[in-house]
Order: C-alpha cells, then sequence, then structure tokens
C-alpha cells in the first residue's frame, strides 16, 4: 500500500516535471518564432507603418511582384549566393580530402586558418576583404561579393566533408583502383557519389550563409552588387516597406519547402544506398 | 639554350608529378585561405601600427598611436559596454539554452533531430526582417505596448527602443540557435549510468548536476560561449536597427572607421583588439574541448 503511494507520488512528480519542461521548451521555441509570425501577419497588415491591425490585404505581395525593385535585390543575392555555393563546395570538398589524406608541410597551418571566419567577428573579416580589394585594386562589385561569401563558406563544407571522408570506407576506392580505373576516374565513379549527402548538407549551409549575410557584403558590395540584407539595412533608417515583410515570408516558405525537398532526397538516397548494396548479395 | 630550359625545368616537372595527389587537393583551398584569409589579416596588423594623413591616406611610419588612442574614455566606454552586451547576451544564451538543450536531448532521436531543425530554421530567415519585427513591437505605439496598456500593466506607452534592453533581446534572437547546437551535441554524448552512478552514491539532482552533468558537458558549453560572445561583439547591425544609433559597440566603431571617417589605422587597432579577444576565448577552449568537434551547424 504504502509502497504503491510512494510509486504514484514518483510517478506524478515525474509526470509534473514532464510537463514544466513542455511548457518551457514551448515557451523558447515561441520567443524563436514571435519575429517570424509578426512578419507574417505584418505581411498581410493594411496599414503601412504597422503600428495595429488594419485588416487583411494582399496588396504588398501585388506590389511585390508589378512595382518593386527587391525582386532584382533577390536576384542578386541568389546569384552571389549560387556562385559562392558551388565554388565553396567544389573547392571545399576537394581540400577536405587533400586534408584528411594527405600530410604536407603547411597543413597545420592551412587546418587552423579554416577556423579564422568561423570563430572571428565578422566585422574583421569584412574590413579585411575590402582592404584586400582595395589593396589590390580590384573593384567592388558581383566578383568581390562572391570572392568575399566563398570565402566564409569554405571552412564550413571543409569541416562537413571532413568528418564525412574520416568515416569513409578506404577500401572501396582501393578495389576501384585494383580494378583498373586510375585516380580521376576512382574520384568521379567512387568517392564523389559516396559523398554527395556530405556535399548536399555542405551546399544547403553555404548556401543560407550566403544568402543571409549582411556584414560582410555591407563591406564588399560596391554600388551595383546591393543583395536583399544590404538593401534592407540601408533602409531601416527611412523604414522598411510592407513589401519587406512579404517577401521574406515567401522566402520562409520557399525554405521550408526546401527543407522537406532536402529530407525526402536524403531518405531518397540512403534507401537507394542501401538496395544498390543489397543488389551485390 | 633549349637545352638548359629542360635542365631547369626537369626537377620542377617531377616535383610536380610526385605531389600531384596533394597539390591538386590540398593546393586550391592552401592558396584560397593564404590569400582570402591570412594575408588580409597581416595587413590588419600591419596597418594597425602605421599612421595616417590628414586625407585619411595611409602614411607607412611606425607608431602605437592607434592603440594609444583606444584608451581614450570614449572609446573605452564604447569596447566596456560591448563586452557588457555580448557578456549578458551569453550568459542569457546559456541558462535558457542549456534546459532547452538538455530537453531536446532527453528525446528520442527522431524527435530530437525535427526539434532541433525547429530552432535552426528561424535562424535561416533574414536575421534583418527578424530584428525588424522585434523594432515594430517595441515601438511606442507598436503592438508590446498596444498589450501592456490594454491589461493595465503601464498607464503610458514605453520606448523599448534605443536600449540597452531591447539591443540583448535582439543579439539573443541572433545568436539562441548557435548556443543550442554545441549544447545539444556534448550534452547528447553524456553517459547517462554516470548520473544513475551519482544518485545511487547519494547525491540530489542538484548536486548531480554541478558536480556531474556540468563538467562532463564543459566542451559544450564553452563552444556556447565562442559561438555567442564573439559574434556577439562584431554584430554591428543589431544596435544600429534596435539601438537606433544610440547603443554604440565595438562593430559599428569599427565599420565607421572604414565606411564613414576613412581612419584604416585606427579601425585596424581596434580589429586587433577583437581577434586577441577570440584568441583567448579560443584559446581557453581547447582547454577542455577539441576544435575538430565544435559544433558549426
Amino acid at each position: 500500500m504504502a509502497g504503491e503511494k510512494r510509486l504514484s507520488k514518483r510517478l506524478r512528480k515525474k509526470r509534473l516535471w514532464g510537463r514544466v519542461s513542455n511548457v518551457y521548451a514551448f515557451l523558447v521555441y515561441l520567443f524563436i518564432y514571435v519575429p517570424i509570425i509578426v512578419m507574417v501577419i505584418y505581411s498581410f497588415n493594411d496599414q503601412k507603418n504597422n503600428y495595429y491591425w488594419n485588416g487583411f490585404t494582399t496588396e504588398w505581395y501585388e506590389k511585390l511582384f508589378t512595382n518593386s525593385d527587391l525582386v532584382g535585390y533577390l536576384g542578386i543575392s541568389l546569384i552571389v549566393a549560387v556562385a559562392a555555393t558551388i565554388i565553396s563546395v567544389i573547392i571545399g570538398t576537394i581540400g577536405a580530402l587533400g586534408l584528411v589524406r594527405f600530410e604536407f608541410k603547411l597543413k597545420s597551418v592551412i587546418s587552423n586558418s579554416l577556423y579564422i571566419p568561423i570563430v572571428v567577428p565578422e566585422v574583421v573579416l569584412g574590413i579585411s576583404l575590402l582592404m584586400l580589394f582595395e589593396i589590390a585594386n580590384f573593384p567592388l562589385g558581383m566578383t568581390t561579393m562572391i570572392l568575399s561569401h566563398a570565402t566564409f563558406c569554405i571552412p564550413f563544407v571543409v569541416i562537413i566533408m571532413r568528418g564525412r571522408i574520416a568515416g569513409m570506407d578506404l577500401s572501396i576506392e582501393e578495389a576501384s583502383m585494383d580494378l583498373g580505373a586510375n585516380r580521376l576516374i576512382t574520384f568521379f565513379r567512387v568517392t564523389l557519389p559516396l559523398l554527395i549527402p556530405g556535399i548536399m548538407s555542405g551546399a544547403f549551409m553555404s548556401f543560407t550563409l550566403s544568402i543571409d549575410d549582411v556584414i560582410i557584403s555591407n563591406f564588399v558590395a560596391g554600388p551595383y552588387a546591393t543583395t536583399l540584407p544590404v538593401k534592407i539595412l540601408s533602409m531601416v533608417k527611412t523604414g522598411l516597406s510592407p513589401e519587406v515583410n512579404a517577401l521574406t515570408t515567401l522566402m520562409v516558405l520557399v525554405l521550408l519547402v526546401g527543407i522537406l525537398i532536402n529530407n525526402a532526397v536524403q531518405a531518397l538516397l540512403k534507401k537507394r544506398a542501401l538496395t544498390n548494396i543489397k543488389s551485390y548479395f | 639554350m633549349s637545352e638548359n630550359n629542360a635542365m631547369t625545368l626537369a626537377p620542377k616537372k617531377s616535383f610536380l608529378k610526385r605531389n600531384l595527389p596533394v597539390v591538386s587537393t590540398a593546393g586550391p583551398i592552401s592558396i584560397w585561405m593564404i590569400i582570402f584569409v591570412m594575408l588580409p589579416l597581416l595587413y590588419i596588423l600591419f596597418i594597425s601600427f602605421m599612421s595616417r594623413d590628414v586625407y585619411g591616406n595611409i602614411e607607412y611610419t611606425f607608431t602605437t598611436d592607434n592603440y594609444k588612442e583606444m584608451i581614450q574614455p570614449l572609446y573605452l566606454k564604447v569596447i566596456w559596454k560591448s563586452l557588457k552586451l555580448a557578456f549578458l547576451t551569453t550568459v542569457i544564451c546559456l541558462v535558457v539554452g542549456y534546459p532547452l538543450a538538455y530537453y531536446i536531448a532527453s528525446k528520442p532521436s527522431k524527435l530530437a533531430a525535427k526539434l532541433l531543425m525547429l530552432v535552426m530554421i528561424p535562424y535561416w530567415t533574414s536575421s534583418l526582417v527578424r530584428l525588424f519585427s522585434i523594432n515594430q513591437l517595441g515601438m511606442p505605439n507598436g503592438f508590446l505596448n498596444l498589450l501592456l496598456l490594454k491589461l493595465g500593466i503601464v498607464s503610458e506607452p514605453v520606448d523599448f527602443l534605443f536600449s540597452d534592453g531591447i539591443v540583448i533581446m535582439g543579439l539573443l534572437t541572433a545568436m539562441l540557435p548557435f548556443s543550442v547546437l554545441p549544447l545539444y551535441s556534448s550534452i547528447e554524448k553524456l553517459d547517462k549510468s554516470l548520473l544513475e552512478a551519482s544518485k545511487d552514491l547519494g547525491a540530489n539532482p542538484a548536486k548531480t548536476f554541478i558536480k556531474v552533468t556540468i563538467p562532463l558537458t564543459m566542451p559544450g558549453i564553452v563552444g556556447c560561449v565562442l559561438l555567442v560572445f564573439i559574434p556577439s561583439l562584431g554584430m554591428y547591425y543589431v544596435p544600429e536597427m534596435l539601438g537606433g544609433g544610440k547603443v554604440m559597440l565595438i562593430g559599428t566603431l569599427i565599420k565607421n572607421q572604414f565606411l564613414m571617417t576613412k581612419n584604416w589605422p585606427f579601425g585596424a587597432s581596434l580589429a586587433i583588439l577583437l581577434i586577441l579577444i577570440t584568441l583567448a576565448m579560443m584559446w581557453i577552449y581547447t582547454r577542455v574541448g577539441k576544435l575538430d568537434e565544435l559544433e558549426v551547424g
């Protein structure tokens, strides 16, 4: 009897603890999501300054596509992000292979330098790149933006890829070489396909870092390569137009769809890899 | 002549051929890191000891004036305030993020992955727009005041903007995901049997937490400090959007030296200060954890 009572008391305590932690987690998530929810609500608010709710409208969405240059800035953001992602995935993946597989003189210097763009405050990286381009007399614009974005994306790709490469089974590549393939063919037909999931998460990471970057872009953008975040920052002083809320709401939507597609593709790749392996036996 | 040429080229070629796998893989990344990261940083160090003429051009004469300028009360105040706000942000991130990371780690791995994703999604939306939402919420005639007035908590609208508090709020929204990730990965690795052992040996939950859980998850804690404190120092757009230019932090100060007043040497010396703080933090981090294991995303 007494034991039962104690047990139920413990159970009740556990349940209460569970409930408290659920509420806590909910509150933290709420804090994280409030700005986004507000943004979505404001994107439908029929009032320019967003002081209060004034009724539902889709005016800002219509204006966004008919009468706004925001889409153009988003276009520049996308070009920069795609180009920087391609560069950083190529250099990062190949570089990770070199850093994991080979020993060379500057190896520790290069590996450690990868952490600089990750840990040093972005403003430092921004001014250092600005000075580099000014000294090299390189005009600021799309190219400098892409080079700068690739510079802070590469380390993330390398770190993601290094883990994947270190965990890879070397014997598969050896088998390929034993069967007569040279290093290049082995790389393209064996190593690369095995690294696709890692490459995808590296690309995803680079793309999201690049598309959201304000601090570094603000230094190296120049007058003709204004990305969306740089534009938004410059608009802040005069007040953001409601179209910005509409545009970013749409971007969140695209992002969510992207995440879902990415998850589905990863699951599919895993499944295919499994059936591929099974088909050999 | 041609023979001579072949002679000098021959050993070079064989070196390349011998090292082709290394050069072709590690070569591009090494060149990239040297040109775009190491050389520019060395240049910052160099320039921080140079002076400038009245037009803002750099004069290549050695001086330590740029560092002496930092000790002026005006700048010391900015540096102190930046450190204070970054420190407070980090502490709140730890206090708020640790229980959340613990909560996520206690869930089955599939659910945990989804919960972590949920933490990261906001980070992938424009941080500027999120800050602008906070800005709009905090205005004297914004929603937050409307709510407080309706509930009768305040009798007059409060101006939340332009205060240190709302800047910390903004830094929190920007940095919280980064604190949860490293904390989660170290809590997840925690050997639960050690907690049971502590309990069996008579320690109460609070004691177990302080004596066992915290020391074992130290790499995550210091990782969180590294990923929150340092970026908070340089995020100049947060105080600009929420502080309305009234809250001046070191990031803005550095930016202004390059984009407004064109005082590169002074800006460079401030950047060196930030780098030194970063190096100190990293040194502390390597005492408790490995850089390789730093969860970056």
